[in-house]
């Protein structure tokens, strides 16, 4: 067994303090905070794609479940916050269960197709159940997440308090990299067969990992609506089930650090250049294209290999 | 009975795109991400042709198809050959970048309206057995069986259609015979990418075309080449056709917006069920 590395996490509180201590500017806060949610649901989908060899498109199904969970059963029933997370996990656990059943029996792909049909499905019944999902122009008044007697009220308390989970997040991760389960994951992508014949229950191990990711991307999603107080569909369509995916791939497959590194880069350049929007999805597609073919160890894989002689990289 | 009329209409289209799937999934073994995409582009091309350049009818056929039948081989030949690590994952993630980068290209090039397209016949409403049926449905349907059948004697009665078939069985063995299976493998995207601008073209007239149709056309074929058999050809146009009925007739009972919903619930139930569908001769892999 390997041993667990320091330097990674060491780097991550340096970095997550000193930019707290040092920049007092809401916007530059508020980018953090989406980096590191986008990092959070993309370092989990890097354990379905990156380790186990599951392709998901429809992990922004499973954020929606988690934000409007919260949103409809704060906002419309008054229950407890700290419960509706809870929920809202329980929901997604149960749904993923009925959706990875059937698939992950299955080779591959239909897998993606089927999580691609239930990330459009999703959308649909947000848009049209507008009874409890206020539609498409979204719900709002989520209250601010109240724990302990403390009330995470502005942006400052809330990169904290994301800072801590992501930091705990992050150091879970890094046992996971590490732990003989990883292993075993990597061994069912190498060889689903191989794996079979050397007593590996392929598709039980697939199919918890599978609910596992979802119901702590369903925690993610809870935590993005008490953070925007406002929640609309838009935020859950196709487009952000592939963003999450080119993170994932371009920060760096079957490794630690690719699903922030894809998530520093991916949030962070689109607010540089204006108009963006437009070339969006080429540059997405053409970044995925790119890494897929030519440097399948995605920017990490390339650190890796650049400093890898001096530093020793996750 | 109306609702067997549109059914069969759109089933049409989901049939073009499922053998479309089946065609690549039969000698590569990939599911291609981007075949809802070779929808859209043949609608857009034949609206290009068709409106902004004016040509007649006949050539603005030609240029789509002749335009798509490259495309088609650009994608096997540049990107799917090139890919360094060819494991089955990587080559799929490939077709679905391929089919973000179509899209974007798309969204650029035509903007986000949906557009109109000429229709090419004159526009007749038939009544016929308690409903009635516009004479473009009745393009649409027609094209699809002329289509099938050409293809299928395809198939059964040329050189490269049994090619393909050996393909199919074993591809191995059929390189032992002669046959060239990377050009097969070419022309299998060709085809296929033939089919959906097929597809596209004779839909746009009635649908309209726009930038995002490409997903869901996509996940459709997907569910009709699912319910009749991934790989198998008559499965593909019989699962369009009853995924299509279906669709139609549950779009008559609830409210329209739901209607997408179903393709997506068959195609659950029929992995729950019968992962093989009705008519799959190989066995969906179980592991």
């Amino acid at each position: 067994m390997k041993k667990v590395n320091l330097l990674y996490i060491t780097f991550l509180i340096i970095g997550l303090t000193s930019f707290y201590l040092l920049v007092d500017n809401q916007f530059y806060k508020s980018i953090v905070i989406y980096i590191l949610i986008n990092a959070i649901n993309a370092s989990l989908l890097n354990i379905l794609f990156g380790y186990t060899g599951v392709i998901s498109l429809g992990q922004a199904a499973f954020y929606a479940i988690g934000a409007y969970s919260t949103g409809i059963l704060t906002v419309q029933f008054g229950v407890n916050p700290i419960l509706t997370i809870i929920i809202g996990l329980i929901i997604s656990a149960i749904v993923a269960y009925l959706v990875g059943y059937p698939t992950l029996k299955l080779h591959g792909h239909y897998l993606a197709m089927a999580t691609l049909g239930f990330g459009m499905i999703i959308y649909i019944l947000l848009n049209e159940f507008s009874q409890y999902t206020g539609g498409p122009s979204g719900l709002v008044g989520i209250p601010k997440l109240t724990f302990f007697g403390f009330t995470i009220d502005n942006e400052s308390k809330f990169y904290i308090f994301l800072s801590i989970y992501f930091v705990i997040f992050s150091i879970l991760l890094e046992l996971f990299d590490k732990s003989h389960l990883s292993y075993k994951l990597k061994f069912i992508k190498e060889s689903e067969f191989a794996s079979k014949s050397f007593g590996v229950n392929v598709a039980k191990v697939k199919l918890t990992v599978f609910v596992l990711v979802a119901a702590l991307t369903s925690v993610t999603g809870s935590i993005f609506a008490f953070y925007s107080g406002f929640i609309s569909p838009v935020s859950f369509s196709l487009k952000y089930s592939i963003d999450i995916f080119v993170m994932a791939t371009v920060g760096g497959l079957g490794s630690i650090s690719g699903g922030t590194l894809g998530a520093a880069l991916l949030t962070f350049f689109p607010e540089l250049i204006s108009n963006f929007e437009d070339y969006e999805m080429v540059v997405y597609g053409t970044l995925l294209l790119v890494i897929v073919m030519f440097f399948p160890q995605g920017v990490a894989g390339i650190f890796k290999k650049v400093f890898g002689k001096y530093v020793k990289i996750g | 009975m109306q609702f067997l009329y549109s059914g069969l209409t759109s089933g049409s289209i989901y049939a073009l795109v499922a053998i479309g799937y089946n065609i690549i999934y039969n000698t590569t073994g990939l599911i291609n991400f981007a075949q809802g995409e070779f929808v859209v582009l043949g609608g857009m091309l034949m609206y290009t042709t068709l409106s902004l350049l004016g040509l007649n009818m006949f050539y603005s056929f030609i240029l789509t198809f002749v335009t798509m039948f490259f495309i088609g081989i650009l994608f096997e030949r540049v990107f799917l050959r090139y890919v360094r690590l060819k494991t089955e994952t990587n080559l799929i993630t490939v077709t679905i970048a391929l089919a973000i980068i179509i899209r974007g290209f798309v969204m650029i090039i035509w903007g986000r309206d949906s557009l109109a397209v000429p229709s090419y016949i004159e526009e007749k409403t038939i009544p016929l057995l308690s409903g009635s049926i516009t004479s473009q449905s009745i393009l649409v349907i027609v094209t699809c069986f002329i289509t099938a059948v050409l293809l299928s004697s395809f198939f059964k009665y040329t050189k490269y259609g049994k090619a393909f078939r050996a393909c199919y069985d074993d591809q191995i063995a059929s390189t032992i015979c002669g046959i060239n299976v990377n050009m097969i493998r070419m022309l299998s995207f060709a085809v296929a990418s033939f089919l959906g601008a097929l597809a596209g073209a004779i839909i746009a007239p009635i649908t309209f075309v726009t930038y995002t149709d490409g997903v869901m056309a996509g996940l459709k074929g997907f569910a009709a080449a699912i319910l009749g058999g991934l790989g198998s050809f008559w499965g593909g146009l019989f699962g369009g056709f009853l995924l299509g009925v279906i669709e139609g007739f549950f779009a008559f009972i609830f409210p329209s917006g739901f209607k997408d919903a179903f393709a997506f619930i068959i195609l659950l139930l029929i992995l729950f069920v019968k992962p093989s569908g009705f008519f799959g001769k190989k066995k969906a892999i179980r592991v």
